[in-house]
């Protein structure tokens, strides 16, 4: 069998398992945050919080607590790997610098997982497993519950109230993140990934002596990192390391959990606002861009351009034998098209076109299908704009799901919409006319450019890949970077949560014959043609000195 | 009077709504930081532990790595050489130019995973690939059977995402036989079915890509030669 057919059928294979999770797990996540019924472990929880999960949350009190919980959650990751010099169960390991403490707290409880350290040499059992790990599963949960609080937007009406932040916080970490993680790492253990806590130890080698390895509670951290679109690694080469990611069962596996939740939570979606079309809309658009771009990256990678990979007859440096072209191409869509990050290959040695694919994918505002939650809450964002759009054209008001788009409903998505490209684009601009952040690029030309402009697009889009030639444990790269998540994920939740109390606040306006049909397959073309006009729009100017310049001279 | 007032219950409720963020983090660092990775551990442990442990292979009795964790098959570093030859006795891996060891906590000595991250018309990986490919064909050709360049496959002279990579592609393999034969005084047929019995397939024939691990290649021809 040829590598691409192969490829094509693992792609097939995949679509197949996420199409048999879609509807129970839609479902499942519809029933889990609309249920007024409380587990015993989650009451527990609510006492020791000292919160009542029944009282119900305007927005500006929703928003409060995501931004109290995230503060805390920051302040005290800092704190741990500052200290860690001084904690039991931390290998003897140094405690981190502060503007890398901060960089790496900012990245996680951003679901970014941006990392300007090495895993292997710089964090120990606790800052790894009590930690990075934990925020692994925190800071998805948050991104969940501000996506169903625009979902209730939409589904509630005269009411201002859009849910209890910390009942939402709770259960999707205790009944959807923990249960799944449960069982996700044991398969990965199946599979070869280490779950130990042996700390470095000696281990022979086949010409005598030994080597030093790393034991760690690998699978259980690995899990989530890709369940929760997080990406941080254990080990610095992440997925791409064997004891991440053994072999070609696992990676398609990892593939699955990436995808699981942001494709899922569109039926989610439509089931909470009583309407199983409209989330099938959504999917129809996140499907198409999904396979688009898979499609695209296969065919340049299995294409190899660039004089490098000429003379080796193949684009394989930053690849794994076990995964090959095809398991490194849908890995490496699927985790900038989300807000993972995670990577099974360097997409600094991906070819030209390859690496402008991943940034594009970010770029896109990773809606397709997007970071668990926050892919949902994008991507309607995007509806919205298209909605406007076509109410322009046909010289109506527009409307979403029975609610009026007026001009405070665009103008909190126009925000959103605009506050990552500010952040991108300001910070690289900046970036490039410092005499000093230059230094860190390890390739020069257009790539040189590429490499500063991906790490700013990854860490605004909360993303945390790499073009990972840029040397990023820099004060200004650790400073900037870390703002740059921190804001690439905050402001826009303002605006979604803003957006969701107008539309909660609004009556449902009666369908009439000049409603357009955001359930039909007309408005999911519409919607991916916004998306790629508002994002190209944005970012040409800038690809085409970077990944395009670099794919059209080889 | 009043803006005191209000100021002094919005810094209470700050407070206090802080104070719920903290012990909501402690109770779920609890749950996800502390019983979730003891739960997974004890289970897997029990369950899986070779894999749990790192898939380590053992020969007569001794641990000499782990079937998943790329090794340097070399000679010994000799004077005035900066990096040491390949031993042509054994199967050689890809290279691993990304590989590093640590720069901080140095009371270990530990191995950092990585690539080169070098793009396609990067001067230094064209050529590192230059390099490799000559190596390749200079080693592994013998009096009777010369390797054409054309012959040499990219796995052979590019390095993997993690430079830990275990396997190499089948052609790779294959194309060391020759060398293999010659330098352990064994039949090429014997050393050709030896690769044979050590390819992996893709799995349920087509999930991953077809591979030959060279730990388990090379354990099984030194048990071979004695």
């Amino acid at each position: 069998m040829s590598p691409v057919l192969a490829g094509v059928l693992q792609l097939l294979a995949l679509m197949v398992a996420l199409a048999l999770a879609y509807r129970p797990l839609g479902d499942y996540m519809a029933r889990v945050y609309s249920s007024p019924r409380h587990l015993r472990a989650e009451k527990w929880i609510y006492r020791v919080i000292g919160a009542d999960p029944a009282i119900e949350m305007r927005w500006p009190a929703y928003l409060r607590g995501v931004l109290a919980f995230s503060v805390i959650g920051v302040l005290f990751l800092y704190l741990l790997q500052r200290v860690q010099g001084g904690l039991p169960g931390s290998l003897g390991f140094a405690s981190i610098d502060p503007d890398q403490a901060f960089n790496t707290a900012a990245s996680f409880v951003s679901n970014t997982n941006w990392q300007s350290y090495y895993g292997e040499q710089a964090m120990g059992h606790v800052v790894q497993t009590g930690g990075l790990a934990v925020q692994n599963f925190l800071s998805a949960a948050v991104g969940m519950a501000v996506a169903v609080a625009l979902v209730r937007g939409f589904a509630r009406s005269r009411t201002g109230e859009l849910g209890n932040f910390w009942s939402d916080l709770v259960r999707g970490t205790v009944r959807i993140l923990l249960p799944i993680s449960v069982i996700g790492a044991l398969v990965l253990v199946a599979c070869g990934a280490i779950q130990n806590f042996a700390g470095i130890h000696e281990v022979g080698q086949f010409t005598g002596g030994s080597q030093q390895w790393n034991g760690g509670a690998v699978a259980s951290q690995e899990v989530i990192k890709e369940l929760g679109t997080n990406g941080g690694g254990y080990f610095n080469a992440n997925a791409a390391h064997p004891f991440e990611n053994p072999n070609g069962i696992s990676n398609l596996f990892e593939i699955f959990l990436i995808l699981l939740i942001p494709f899922a939570m569109t039926r989610t979606f439509g089931r909470m606002v009583g309407s199983l079309r409209q989330g099938y809309a959504i999917l129809v658009a996140m499907l198409t861009i999904w396979l688009g771009f898979t499609a695209l990256m296969m065919w340049t990678e299995f294409h190899h351009g660039g004089p490098a990979f000429e003379i080796a007859g193949g684009a394989l440096e930053g690849k794994e034998t076990r995964f090959g072209i095809g398991g490194s191409s849908i890995f490496a869509v699927a985790t900038t098209l989300t807000s993972t990050g995670a990577v099974n290959s360097f997409l600094s040695s991906y070819t030209g076109f390859g690496g402008g694919i991943a940034l594009l994918g970010m770029q896109l505002g990773e809606i397709a299908p997007g970071g668990v939650g926050s892919g949902l809450y994008g991507m309607l964002i995007m509806a919205v704009i298209a909605v406007f759009i076509a109410g322009l054209m046909v010289g109506r008001t527009p409307e979403y799901l029975g609610k009026k788009i007026g001009g405070r409903q665009i103008k909190f998505a126009a925000c959103y919409i605009l506050i990552t490209p500010a952040l991108v684009l300001c910070f690289t601009a900046v970036a490039m006319a410092l005499p000093t952040p230059g230094h860190s690029m390890t390739n020069s030309g257009p790539h040189g450019f590429s490499e500063i402009l991906y790490a700013y697009t990854s860490g605004a889009n909360n993303n945390g890949s790499a073009f990972a030639g840029l040397n990023a444990d820099t004060q200004w790269f650790n400073t900037t970077i870390g703002l740059a998540m921190l804001l690439g994920r905050f402001v826009p939740m303002v605006f979604v949560l803003a957006l969701a109390g107008s539309l909660a606040e609004q009556r449902p306006v009666p369908e009439t014959a000049g409603t357009l049909r955001t359930e039909k397959p007309l408005f999911s073309g519409v919607l991916v043609g916004t998306i790629v006009i508002v994002a190209g729009l944005t970012y040409f100017p800038a690809l085409a000195l970077g990944p395009l310049a670099e794919g059209l001279a080889s | 009077m009043n803006g005191m007032t209000s100021m002094n219950s919005s810094a209470r409720n700050t407070a206090r709504l802080l104070g719920a963020g903290a012990r909501a983090l402690l109770v779920l660092t609890v749950l996800c930081g502390v019983l979730y990775p003891l739960a997974v551990t004890g289970v897997a442990q029990g369950l899986f532990p070779h894999q749990a442990n790192g898939s380590e292979v053992k020969e007569a009795g001794k641990v000499v790595g782990s079937s998943l964790i790329g090794q340097r098959y070399d000679l010994p570093l000799k004077k005035g050489q900066e990096t040491p030859a390949p031993d042509l006795k054994w199967f050689q891996p890809r290279p691993s130019n990304g590989l590093g060891s640590n720069t901080v906590n140095t009371q270990y000595k530990l191995i950092l995973s990585g690539a080169t991250n070098r793009a396609g018309d990067n001067e230094e990986l064209i050529q590192w690939v230059k390099d490799a490919k000559a190596a390749v064909v200079k080693d592994n050709s013998t009096p009777g059977y010369r390797v054409p360049a054309s012959a040499v496959p990219p796995d052979a002279v590019t390095s993997s995402g993690s430079g830990l990579d275990p396997d190499i592609s089948p052609a790779y393999a294959r194309l060391q036989v020759h060398r293999v034969a010659e330098r352990n005084h064994l039949p090429v047929q014997r050393v050709e079915k030896l690769v044979e019995d050590h390819t992996q397939q893709r799995v349920l024939g087509f999930v991953g890509e077809p591979r030959v691990n060279v730990l388990a290649l090379n354990v099984a021809l030194r048990e071979l030669v004695g």
